[in-house]
């Protein structure tokens, strides 16, 4: 491994030289809030840090380098025509204090996104703000929240999520301080209807629920499950995180989702995991707009505004009006499809994960065989059992083979789960190489078990104690 | 994998030993095998007060974090503060730690847990 900038630090190099200073000396702060000693930054040659940088950026992976089938994250191509709409400079240029009427061209973007974001998913009015899907949860059940306060109904404290939920969901709701209830899944890897309608109660705020879920089935009770949930005076949570799999196919308006977020950093194609910000709108059914966050854009009389004035709302989640760069990339992006293309996107993206789903079967098990969504789940339970192989050994091996692991252990319902999501955006000829390194891999598992434990035997950075660095972290360098 | 006799053990895979009204409270074999490697216990607090079946901690694995149950109802007389520092005993020793010491409310609720052999059966089954 290389060393860090902290280390490569020698005193006296220096890789800029400022002038001295021609405004006066704060003369009048006060000794305690001043610097008493040289602040302990690593002292490099500019060229030093532009290779210590530029070999780091050659060490990340990326959709640019490779494939990333990493379920539930929807890691697709970013088009590159997205970052230069992002670059204009009536969008790049702008600053939020500007006054609207010299802005009208950004107000405009956000306002016809949202009316697009409408129509993909059946909802009534938007929130544009939220940075990221747990942000757009939160807010989310916020609004939830409010709604039911709003009605003096004051006794909702428990939300209900399916034991095969994101994380995020019983985090958000936790956070939103409701009593998080699990509801069990059924055989078939679906919400189990009976157990829901047992836990259902007047004390139940809502349902946060993924269609399709995580296993990447979808929620063929969807309707049922609503009613139950609406008698009894609870709102349906939709999460956004798999939306790739119904993007203009099925819409969670007309399952019966009440509140919905969207990832644009998935769905639609923007960068993320370190890639750049993302942004999680929500979406909401005319009965909760007056609950929405402040400001939401608005057309008067052909002009763009920012409108503040909605008494009932839960306030501001976000400085200013949410990452507006992710918003251009996803308008150009959503734009650059059309309708005809948001679908075939998602017909894709569906043929694609079936396709590896079918390859892959009969060398790992599918706990849950049947036609998929845009995701599916395998499973190294045989690796396991018969040669000592986990998930976790394939999923350090595909690196071998050049390959980001999908998400391993995740869903919880399904042991030594893998988790894969090919998206759309990869080729036929793409498939079939990441589908020969799997099978090359169960082959392993059979024939040098132990090449597979200790792998990544290629990396730079070989199998890393991730048991020792959860026990004992050293979280900072020390010279 | 190893199933104590004499204990008492729950669907959660958790064991319960009795010593008069105290009821000593771990982690299965099959729990530990199935969470992998342990990296953070979250103990109840002391003096908490707890029904058959409640959340009183959790446990972190490399995999997940999973809640902590308590197969009977009582109040926390004591964490096992070993595990502050060495969680990875839950994995070495199963049975030799224990996460917490309940004062028993209701010896009537050890009715409710499985004998070593009916857990057996029981993790035979979970593991079709």
């Amino acid at each position: 491994m290389s060393k860090l900038i902290f280390e490569k630090s020698v005193p006296g190099a220096r890789a800029f030289a400022l002038p001295s200073c021609n405004v006066p000396e704060p003369g009048e702060l006060p000794d305690s809030f001043l610097r008493q000693e040289d602040a302990l930054l690593p002292e490099v040659s500019e060229v030093e840090v532009v290779r210590h940088y530029t070999e780091l950026s050659q060490r990340s992976y990326g959709v640019d380098n490779g494939f990333y089938p990493l379920g539930s994250c929807t890691m697709k191509y970013n088009p590159k025509i997205d970052e230069w709409a992002a670059r204009l400079p009536g969008f790049a240029n702008i600053h939020p204090y500007q006054v609207e009427e010299t802005v009208q061209g950004a107000l405009e973007l956000m306002f016809d996104l949202e009316e697009m974001l409408r129509e993909i998913t059946g909802m009534d009015r938007f929130t544009l703000q939220p940075a990221a899907g747990a942000h757009g949860e939160m807010t989310g059940v916020m609004i939830i929240k409010a709604y039911h306060n709003h009605r003096q109904d004051l006794h909702r404290t428990k939300m209900i999520v399916p034991d095969s939920a994101h994380g995020t969901n019983p985090a958000t709701a936790h956070m939103a301080g409701f009593e998080v209830i699990e509801v069990k899944s059924n055989e078939r890897g679906l919400v189990d209807i009976d157990d829901l309608r047992s836990l259902m109660s007047d004390q139940v705020a809502g349902l946060m629920l993924t269609n399709p879920n995580t296993l990447g089935l979808f929620e063929e009770e969807i309707q049922g499950i609503a009613e139950v949930v609406h008698a009894a005076g609870g709102l349906l949570y939709y999460d956004g995180a798999n939306a790739n799999a119904i993007m203009g196919v099925a819409r969670p308006g007309d399952m019966g989702f009440d509140v919905c977020h969207l990832n644009l950093h998935k769905t639609f194609g923007t960068p993320h995991g370190g890639g750049g910000p993302g942004s999680g709108p929500i979406g909401v059914k005319a009965f909760l707009a007056d609950f929405l966050p402040v400001p939401v854009v608005v057309k008067r009389d052909g002009r763009f505004a920012l409108d503040y004035d909605l008494p009932l709302s839960i306030g501001k989640v976000q400085s200013f009006y949410g990452n507006f760069g992710v918003m251009v990339k996803a308008y150009a992006y959503i734009k650059a499809l059309g309708a005809s293309g948001i679908l075939e996107a998602c017909e894709n993206a569906v043929l694609n994960a079936n396709y590896i789903r079918t390859r892959l079967r009969g060398h790992y098990d599918i706990p849950y065989d049947r036609l998929c969504k845009h995701e599916f789940v395998a499973s190294a339970t045989k690796q396991k059992k018969e040669h000592g192989v986990s998930a976790l050994d394939v999923a350090k091996s595909l690196i071998d083979y050049g390959y980001h692991p999908p998400t391993i252990y995740f869903p919880l319902i399904a042991e030594e789960a893998m988790m894969i999501e090919p998206t759309e955006t990869e080729t036929r000829e793409r498939l079939d190489d990441f589908v020969e390194a799997m099978l090359a891999i169960a082959r392993d598992a059979v024939e040098h078990p132990e090449q597979v434990k200790d792998a990544p035997r290629k990396a730079v950075i070989r199998r890393v104690d991730e048991t020792g660095a959860a026990r004992n972290p050293v979280l900072k360098w020390t010279p | 994998m190893e199933i104590k006799d004499g204990l008492y053990y729950s669907e959660d895979h958790e064991w319960v030993r009795v010593e008069g009204d105290k009821a000593y409270i771990g982690l299965t074999d099959f729990a530990q095998e199935h969470l992998g490697d342990i990296v953070f216990v979250e103990a109840p607090d002391l003096d908490g007060q707890f029904e058959a079946g409640a959340v009183i901690g959790a446990i972190e694995s490399v995999k997940a974090v999973s809640d902590m149950h308590t197969p009977v109802s009582g109040k926390v007389l004591a964490a096992n503060e070993i595990l502050d520092d060495s969680p990875d005993l839950l994995n070495k020793d199963p049975y030799g730690q224990h996460i917490a010491v309940l004062e028993m409310a209701d010896r009537a609720d050890l009715d409710k847990l499985m004998s070593s052999a009916d857990y057996a059966a029981f993790c035979d089954k979970e593991a079709e």
